[in-house]
């Protein structure tokens, strides 16, 4: 037993750190972040050159076909870089669908070119007043295989070639020029990633062969993937953090050397490393089929929901004024950590989820221990 | 990244695990109300009986009686012994933390003099650390050892000692050079607790019992030969102690916690409110669910942590956060038992309304002492701060 990276994971890590810190540093994170899309097409290019775009998916498909672990440890680099842009919502949420949805022919039609870099995607999932993905909600309607209805918070819409929509009657991809499909952009606090309204009306879509069941895989996948990001936002946060603590002085000492400066650090750092066990293990369970992969997902981001609004909170707080600013990075991470929180279920919902799949079903122990 | 158990370590958990089905006593729990010192003696009796099957310090060199297993193979020890219910060592903090204090600095001769007499329980061993004035500020501690020919002379006071009345050795740090700065005149001495000038005096704690004890020595000579590292440098002996204590130590508490875990969840189906179960409330829901996953990430940061202290050898500073974590994490679990338990929650043992035999008004009160035992949560915030995130010291 050995909870702690390969070699190999380990270097993919770094290269990662590396690629952004050169490709993506804070001043290109800013300029994306004022423009209608937050995508570039040169940093694009450059992502699927390194492979990032196929990273989990199968060699035949065009991927590089590495693990579940290596997708949370990438997605955890662009977290702590911040990069704006589609790859969440046409790599990690779109590619997943199709990986365990798609047919064969489906899967060459569609995530090849995610995989190539010559597509981006997102998946339209959440409906009118609901708060969460829930493929048993009828309120898109299939009618001889054309889509009428609306999804809101659907990720980089407007930069995408096509969605996959969910609906009670399967999952169906449709190209986003097609007739019938409107998308308009939603005004969240998030600039890096755009969330739209998508309108379909009697538009012609292509069900995708698998069920429902493929579906809440994938997003199990995608919600870990999205507590890896999270963990390497707080991880920039906290950097940043106590990288300012060293320095800024007031009392005529560095407020680092102020405990109550100290325990704030400290508990972002606390916070920061129980997210990032609880991401890693959920990729590792989801990887191997472990029975509980379900379970561990909603434990890692019911966890880092909360954590990455506290990580948050405290860095802006030890900050003091220069962290209510607009110059200062804090509160872009701070921004993306709330469109994060509630995107794919809030803690709440994972609670009631854990609850649900963990302690509903729970048998009664024959003793008790004594707790000290 | 791998979690599952390799095929040695699969072995190894399978042979204890049908160990222990057929040897772990049954009669464990029913002893609650019995004095003391009696299931102490019970849990010595069963400590001896491990050690002579080959169960006892699973990652200790054979050489001192370990079993030279890896540190893999020991957290799985602690969890199987939990998942099984077995009564606990009786020597705690000599297998736990002494021990491998003596196995990092001992010499040759006290490794092999001490080691195996911890693992056999024929030895018990208690700690003295904290003093009246010397709690989180540790290396203030005044006690004080004199060298006089071939031994040091202690005086002074201890408190906060575990299992004082029980033990035959303390690994107690003293002061051997008052005119150096506060950290460089420290010592690490092993003190047989039947010297003269050694006195035990029980500390009742606010649960009623007395785990503590206050520690007076006067005048007690101590043979240099039982100096642990070197004159003068005890602070590094102590701190690697510690570190120790923090790091590792809770790895069958998390079983304990799950167990726990279990049986509220047990209690939360059986207890109502408005006509229906405690477990059909949404807002009891979300805070078992909440326990119940911050047990889980419990023992994904130890098994990230064993795994780090495997590659390295040592436990480091980042051990604080396991600390804080599973005694906040206690303290949070022992309230909502008291939200699900309502008035019912308060009774302690011997009383015929009690839950479980009064254990969750005894868990409720001991788990207040949690945040404070073994480093308060202030001292192991101040540590990652320092140690861990580089942050200038606060004093």
């Amino acid at each position: 037993m050995q909870f702690g990276l390969t070699e190999s994971q380990k270097i993919l890590k770094d290269n990662a750190r590396k690629f952004f810190s050169v490709e993506c540093p804070a001043a290109e994170v800013r300029r994306l972040m004022e423009t209608d899309t937050a995508y570039d097409p040169a940093l694009w290019s450059e992502m699927a050159e390194q492979g990032f775009t196929g990273i989990i998916f199968p060699e035949d498909a065009g991927g590089l076909g590495l693990g579940k672990v290596e997708l949370i440890l990438l997605m955890e680099e662009m977290g702590y870089a911040m990069v704006p842009g589609p790859f969440f919502s046409t790599v990690v949420l779109a590619g997943s669908v199709l990986d365990a949805c798609g047919n064969a022919e489906q899967k060459k039609k569609y995530l090849e070119p995610i995989c190539q870099g010559k597509s981006r995607a997102t998946v339209a999932m959440v409906l009118d007043t609901a708060a969460k993905p829930d493929p048993e909600d009828g309120r898109v309607i299939v009618a001889n295989g054309k889509l009428t209805g609306k999804k809101l918070f659907v990720t980089d819409a407007a930069v995408a070639d096509f969605i996959v929509v969910i609906t009670s009657g399967g999952a169906f991809v449709t190209e986003s020029k097609a007739p019938g499909v409107k998308i308009s952009a939603m005004n969240t606090m998030d600039g890096t990633r755009k969330q739209c309204v998508v309108e379909f009306n009697n538009t012609s879509a292509e069900k995708l062969a698998g069920t429902t069941t493929g579906t809440m895989q994938a997003i199990d996948l995608a919600t870990a993937a999205l507590v890896g990001e999270m963990v390497g936002g707080m991880q920039r946060a906290l950097e940043i953090t106590v990288q300012y603590a060293k320095t800024r002085k007031q009392f005529g000492k560095p407020i680092g050397s102020f405990q109550a400066v100290q325990h704030k650090c400290a508990d972002m750092y606390l916070e920061t490393e129980s997210s990032r066990s609880a991401a890693y293990y959920a990729a590792w369970a989801l990887q191997e089929g472990a029975p509980d992969a379900a379970v561990a997902v909603s434990i890692a981001k019911m966890y880092a929901s909360d954590a990455c609004r506290n990580v948050g909170n405290n860095g802006i707080q030890v900050h003091g004024g220069m962290g209510f600013t607009w110059e200062n990075d804090l509160h872009l991470y701070y921004r993306r950590a709330k469109a994060s929180e509630t995107m794919l279920g809030d803690a709440a919902f994972h609670r009631e989820r854990i609850a649900r799949l963990a302690i509903d079903t729970q048998a009664a122990p024959a003793q008790t221990a004594k707790s000290a | 990244m791998d979690l599952n158990l390799t095929a040695e370590e699969l072995a190894f958990r399978d042979e204890l695990r049908a160990w222990l089905k057929t040897n772990v006593p049954k009669d464990w729990d029913g002893r609650r109300e019995e004095s003391m010192e009696s299931r102490f003696e019970y849990l010595k009796a069963w400590q001896y009986k491990l050690y002579q099957e080959g169960w006892a310090g699973i990652s200790w060199p054979k050489e001192y009686g370990g079993r030279g297993a890896s540190l893999m193979q020991q957290v799985i020890f602690w969890q199987e012994m939990a998942l099984a219910n077995a009564p606990p060592f009786a020597n705690v903090l000599g297998l736990g933390i002494i021990g491998p204090t003596i196995i990092a600095f001992g010499t040759e001769t006290q490794k092999k003099r001490f080691l195996p007499k911890i693992l056999s329980a024929e030895e018990i061993w208690c700690q003295g650390f904290s003093e009246p004035d010397a709690g989180s500020d540790l290396a203030n501690l005044r006690c004080e050892a004199q060298l006089d020919g071939g031994h040091y002379v202690v005086n002074g006071q201890k408190v906060w000692n575990s299992y004082g009345w029980a033990a035959h050795w303390c690994e107690l740090v003293v002061r051997t050079d008052p005119n150096v700065p506060k950290h460089k005149g420290l010592t690490v001495l092993m003190v047989d607790m039947k010297t003269p000038g050694v006195e035990v005096r029980p500390l009742r704690q606010m649960t009623g019992e007395t785990e503590f004890n206050e520690l007076f020595f006067h005048d007690v000579r101590v043979p240099v030969a039982n100096v642990v590292g070197k004159v003068n440098e005890g602070w590094n002996v102590a701190i690697g102690t510690l570190m120790h204590e923090r790091g590792t130590f809770g790895a069958g508490l998390q079983v304990a916690y799950k167990r726990n875990m279990d049986r509220l969840i047990e209690l939360a189906r059986k207890f109502q409110r408005n006509g229906r179960p405690l477990l059909e409330d949404p807002l009891v829901r979300q805070k078992l669910a909440q326990c119940y996953a911050e047990i889980e990430i419990m023992r994904l940061n130890q098994m990230r942590a064993f795994s780090r202290i495997s590659a390295t050898g040592v436990p480091g500073p980042e051990g604080s956060i396991q600390k804080i974590f599973w005694s906040e994490l206690n303290q949070r679990f022992q309230q909502v038992a008291q939200e699900i338990l309502g008035p019912y929650g308060q009774i302690e043992g011997a009383d015929n309304h009690a839950v479980d035999q009064g254990m969750w008004a005894y868990g409720y009160l001991r788990t207040r002492g949690n945040t404070i035992e073994a480093g308060t949560s202030e001292v192991q915030r101040n540590i990652i701060g320092h140690f861990v995130l580089g942050l200038p010291k606060s004093y």
